[in-house]
């Protein structure tokens, strides 16, 4: 045979195989307004830059008359690529194949992807599009995903992992991206829960559309198992090369600096506070006007929003940055806002990112709801994160930090390397109205006018303690800075705490209150 | 905050902060305290069977109802002595979780 003949016969049946599940199927996917995998793969790296493997990967099933079934590709593309020049490995489910229903071969495929990176210590990004088990297969197909979890755990922590939902991910299929780092939703596309709809009814009578139990809103805005939501497929990509250059490929490296730059001048740092310490502000705002190019990319925008986390540069390095919201239920820790906070902490941990708080909460939120819901539990889990983490730790009291509110907020006493506190900064057990309440309860009681006896002691308690001063005086606060000041303070610290040692007593792992 | 957004207020040990109320704090329930009187679904389902009348009398662990549900036939039982003053429910009604089954006096 010649070479010719011979890459007639490749090309012969590379064709059929990459059309996946064939051109009706392929309609069907566009219709429901989706991309096709191969589609999705090559709009998300860089041009020319994705490596196939495992293309002519076949099934072995022969129950339920599979052996006469052909399944292209099985049902998953792997590959490598890159991303802005950085290189990933990837799989995308192929709905047009089965259902991009998930056998043994398909499974192996992606656990065979997912060695490759975390030998070549590469981040791994899994596109999901599956209807779920393919039940033909029984057991294996149940095989195949708990090789797929026992992966996604050994590398947490080592590689990133981002999930990209993009169709339906039910079941047990949906702890996959539950153990990954990162979660992208798209509109209307992205159906994500345990137990679907139908079983609900069944079981408890309860109807509900698939949108409403899982579709991307709530996984961004209820539940927080999303970080990211986007409008369409092209935006949610542009949303993942972005978060790509923020982070590193592993978590022996550091992520590539950028060339510095310093905030843009419509945010200006002295402007962003209110005077009086009631009145709210977006820290948003503030987090803009200290980083680099005020180019800040915000994670888990919708859910928990009293908190605010996110990546951000300082003279050109990665930082994760942790932000009380004051806009919204005035920056209070909760339950929901210690979960998002702490993982994020453990991740910039993990990947050696250098995290600075900015502070201003009046303490964690209080309510039956929240102590039902175990805002013990929960509320340590950033106490935990903070004290664990060995990177560089660099702490900003803007005004409020008050009671357990100011220990959790990455103080000194959790191991904070450095903490300054603005002029603004209120440092205290807690708000001058409920300590004067307290500490003057008999004064104010006996008092002729016991309004007017409540206010002169607020007044009094708020020139006396409602600063930086006292902190400063016993070594808590590092140095008192100006607004104006904190860009450089920030810069210089996470500079000079480059090869920072921070020893850990030796264990096998933590006990974190999950 | 710029646009002149209402904003609610939060009150945190007397302090009062104007700030955005999320959805989940606005629509979290109150806690109120359980009525020993009032025997509730503790999990959305169908009621198979209704064992008891009003003013039956009825002693602690007598079968009340059968509630169905989780594929699961649930005996509900009588939490301590009493007369059935309402019965809230007939066969073959869903109920809710946490919905008012029987009433006792």
């Amino acid at each position: 045979m010649s070479l010719a003949s011979q890459m007639l016969e490749f090309f012969r049946r590379k064709a059929k195989v990459i059309l996946g599940g064939g051109e009706k199927a392929i309609e069907k996917q566009v219709a429901m307004g989706k991309l096709t995998a191969r589609e999705r793969i090559t709009t998300l790296l860089d041009q020319e830059s994705f490596h196939e493997y495992d293309l002519f990967v076949e099934h072995k099933c022969s129950d339920f008359n599979m052996d006469k079934k052909q399944l292209p590709a099985d049902g998953v593309i792997t590959g490598t690529g890159k991303i802005a020049g950085f290189p990933v490995c990837i799989f995308a489910q192929d709905f047009t194949v089965a259902g991009g229903s998930l056998g043994l071969a398909h499974a192996r495929k992606i656990t065979k992807i997912m060695d490759h990176a975390m030998k070549l210590g590469l981040p791994l990004i899994g596109i999901n599009d599956s209807g779920g088990a393919r039940i033909q297969e029984g057991v294996n197909s149940l095989a195949g995903y708990g090789e797929i979890f026992y992966r996604n755990t050994q590398a947490s922590g080592v590689i990133p992992q981002i999930s990209v939902i993009l169709g339906p991910c039910a079941g047990g299929a949906v702890y996959s991206p539950a153990l990954t780092d990162f979660v992208f939703v798209v509109d209307k596309i992205s159906k994500m829960f345990i137990t679907g709809p139908e079983v609900i009814k069944t079981v408890l009578g309860e109807e509900i559309s698939m949108e409403d139990l899982g579709g991307a809103r709530v996984q961004t805005e209820i539940t927080g198992n999303a970080h990211f939501f986007a409008h369409s497929e092209e935006e949610c990509f542009e949303q993942i090369k972005r978060l790509v250059t923020f982070i590193p490929w592993n978590n022996r490296k550091r992520p590539d600096p950028f060339p510095a730059k310093p905030p843009k001048p419509e945010f200006d740092v002295e402007k962003v506070i209110p005077v009086n310490p009631r009145q709210p502000y977006d820290v948003r705002t503030l987090i803009r006007s200290i980083c680099d190019d005020s180019d800040f990319l915000e994670i888990q925008e919708h859910w928990a929003a009293n908190i605010v986390i996110g990546f951000a540069r300082l003279n050109g390095e990665t930082v994760g940055i942790v932000g009380n919201q004051p806009l919204v239920l005035a920056g209070v820790l909760d339950v929901d806002s210690s979960d998002k906070a702490a993982r994020f902490i453990r991740f910039c941990d993990a990947f050696s990112i250098p995290l600075i708080t900015l502070v201003d909460l009046p303490g964690y939120l209080p309510g039956v709801d929240q102590e039902h819901a175990g805002v013990i539990r929960h509320g340590a889990k950033i106490l935990y994160a903070y004290s664990e983490a060995t990177v560089p730790k660099v702490t900003v009291i803007l005004r409020k930090a008050y009671g357990g509110g100011y220990i959790a907020m990455c103080s000194r006493h959790l191991g904070a390397d450095f903490v300054f506190a603005w002029p603004t900064a209120e440092i205290a057990v807690m708000g001058p109205e409920g300590a004067a309440n307290i500490i003057f309860r008999n004064e104010i009681a006996t008092a002729d006018d016991p309004d007017a006896m409540r206010q002169s002691k607020v007044q009094e308690y708020t020139e006396k303690f409602a600063n930086p001063y006292i902190a400063a005086a016993n070594g808590h606060v590092d140095a008192v800075i100006g607004p104006h000041e904190t860009r450089e303070f920030l810069i210089h610290s996470i500079e000079i705490s480059r090869d920072k040692q921070e020893n850990r007593p030796q264990k096998k792992h933590g006990i974190p209150p999950f | 905050m710029e646009d002149q957004e209402k904003l609610s207020v939060l009150v945190i040990d007397d302090s009062q902060y104007e700030t955005r109320l999320t959805e989940k704090f606005k629509y979290r329930r109150p806690f109120s305290k359980p009525d020993p009187k009032h025997v509730l679904a503790y999990i959305p389902g169908v009621i198979q069977e209704v064992r008891v009348k009003a003013g039956q009398t009825v002693k602690w662990g007598d079968s009340l109802l059968v509630l169905e549900a989780m594929k699961m036939r649930n005996d509900v039982t009588a939490p301590h002595n009493g007369t059935v003053k309402t019965v809230h429910i007939q066969k073959n009604e869903r109920v809710m979780k946490n919905q008012l089954l029987i009433e006792f006096e």
